[in-house]
């Protein structure tokens, strides 16, 4: 590695972004490392500045807030898959987090540097935009908030302007009759990138699908909002036709890569595969809430 | 080029060193402080060989810079056996033959412990999904999760 950098831990997001900011382009933020510190063994990147951002009370804590919940951007997956209340109101979103690697890298990963290193094949990001969250975003300028699927825009590329970190996800209140999936395929089962992810994010009252959203990843340059597969699952009874159409949704937005992971048409095939298991699943969920 | 100045504490014990701002903790803990137990087997996060944990959380050592290790708690293998006693699980290691060029036995052994400190009574799926990140191209595995499923069944006999 490089040796004229520099590695600082401040306890302030004012601190942090300023550093950001003036490092000109070299500083990168460090949260769990796992990416980060692969990319600058091999050469990929070579920061002058580090900026660990684990000092950050804000960026390290989960809270409820609301009726819905604040997850910092650098708390590991391991201490988001032990919170139980956030696991009970949405297990989608933690099962994606908590899939991220090993435990080792459990203990480190952060859904904060899964979503900025920008992998359209970014296990939490598809959950999380089912699940409506937005992020908090610090910067020079002040504050901002928004969707997180604004956030990608192209492998390995954010809309993040110069000196901007993410400070935490905020997911919704829940109506009753609401629970999210998420489900990713990969050629084993454990510790492999995935060739589909799909999240869904469903409310059933009655039986009757009232809202949904569907979140792809692996399937295109950036993990997409599947906006016609909410459109054909909400207002049905999540019956066959419904999930015939939901799923023919999420094919046709699919642009994926041909890999030796997977073809075209075998990804393509896939996204409306695991769409209708996740949904199955989500619908489970929610019969118990 | 200024060296970064550290107080940890490693094994129980308070440890200060230098280091170079990128310097790994692994690097540092073999290199600098002569605790070669730990082992590098990728440098990716591939392995699991560099295991140790920070905080009482299992992590991968090779995937985290040394300043980081400013205030906090780290247990590596040269921790676990008490002298010349054994841990249970090495011990267990060595009487069902769970290794053979031994490289990642460390980090197996420093894993499983995290296990066994967590959960005592895994299932053997458990175990296998827990050390999912451990890898190992001598034994097949099976004889490791057998040592550890032997070592929980006898630590929770011990403990009634
Ligand atoms: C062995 C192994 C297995 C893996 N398996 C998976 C997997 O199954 N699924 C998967 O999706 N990923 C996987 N990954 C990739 C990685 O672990 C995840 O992307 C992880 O979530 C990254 O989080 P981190 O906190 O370690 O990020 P870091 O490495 O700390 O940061 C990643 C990038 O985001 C930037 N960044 C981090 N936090 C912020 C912030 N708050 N604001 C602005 N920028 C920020 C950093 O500067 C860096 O460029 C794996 C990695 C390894 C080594
Ligand atoms: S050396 Fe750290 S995981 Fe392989
Ligand atoms: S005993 Fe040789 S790698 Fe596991």
């Amino acid at each position: 590695m490089m040796n004229d950098v520099r590695y600082m831990a401040p306890s302030t997001l004012d601190e942090a972004a300023g550093a950001l900011a003036a490092a000109n382009g070299a500083g990168r933020i460090l949260a769990g490392g796992t990416d980060l510190l692969v990319q600058m063994r091999a050469g990929v990147v070579s920061p002058g500045v580090i900026i660990d951002v684990k000092k950050i009370a804000e960026m390290t804590t989960i809270e409820a807030v609301g009726g819905g919940f604040r997850i910092g951007a650098a708390v590991s997956g391991a201490v988001v898959g032990e919170h139980a209340a956030l696991r009970q109101a949405w297990p989608g979103v933690v099962e994606a987090i908590n899939l991220i690697g090993s435990k080792q890298i459990q203990g480190r990963a952060s859904a904060g540097g899964n979503l900025c290193n920008a992998s359209p094949a970014a296990d939490s990001v598809p959950a999380l935009v089912a699940a409506a969250a937005t992020v908090t975003i610090h910067g020079p300028k002040g504050r901002r908030e928004v969707p997180v699927e604004k956030i990608h825009a192209g492998p390995g590329r954010t809309t993040l302007e110069r000196g901007e970190i993410v400070v935490s996800f905020t997911l919704p209140p829940r109506a009753p009759g609401s629970a999210d999936a998420y489900l990713r395929l990969i050629p084993r089962t454990e510790m492999d990138i995935a060739v589909v992810g799909c999240g869904v994010n469903l409310t059933v009252q009655g039986g009757t699908c009232t809202s949904a959203r569907v979140g792809l990843g692996a399937v295109a340059p950036t993990v997409l909002l599947v906006e016609d597969a909410a459109q054909a699952l909400i207002g049905s009874r999540l019956d066959d036709k419904a999930l015939d159409a939901a799923a023919a949704a999420c094919r046709a937005v699919c642009k994926p890569i041909n890999d030796k992971r997977g073809t075209i048409a075998y990804r393509t095939k896939i996204a409306g595969v695991l769409l209708k298991r996740a949904t199955a699943i989500a619908l489970e969920r929610a019969g118990r809430h | 080029m200024a060296k970064t100045h550290v107080s940890t504490t490693i094994n129980g014990e308070p440890v200060e060193f230098l280091c170079d701002p990128t310097q790994s903790l692994l690097d540092v803990l073999r290199d600098n402080l002569g605790l070669t137990g730990s082992k590098e087997g990728c440098g990716s996060g591939d392995c699991g060989a560099c295991s140790v944990t920070l905080d009482n959380r299992l992590v991968c050592s090779c995937l985290i810079l040394a300043p980081e290790a400013e205030g906090h708690s780290i247990r590596t293998i040269e921790g676990m056996a008490q002298g010349d006693q054994l841990h249970p699980l090495q011990q267990k290691f060595v009487e069902l033959a769970a290794l053979q060029c031994g490289i990642c036995t460390p980090g197996f052994l420093v894993a499983s412990k995290a296990l066994l400190d967590r959960n005592p009574d895994p299932t053997e799926t458990e175990i296998r999904y827990w050390l999912a990140g451990n890898l190992c191209r001598c034994t097949g595995y099976d004889k490791i999760i057998r040592a550890v499923m032997e070592v929980a069944a006898d630590m929770r006999e011990a403990a009634r």
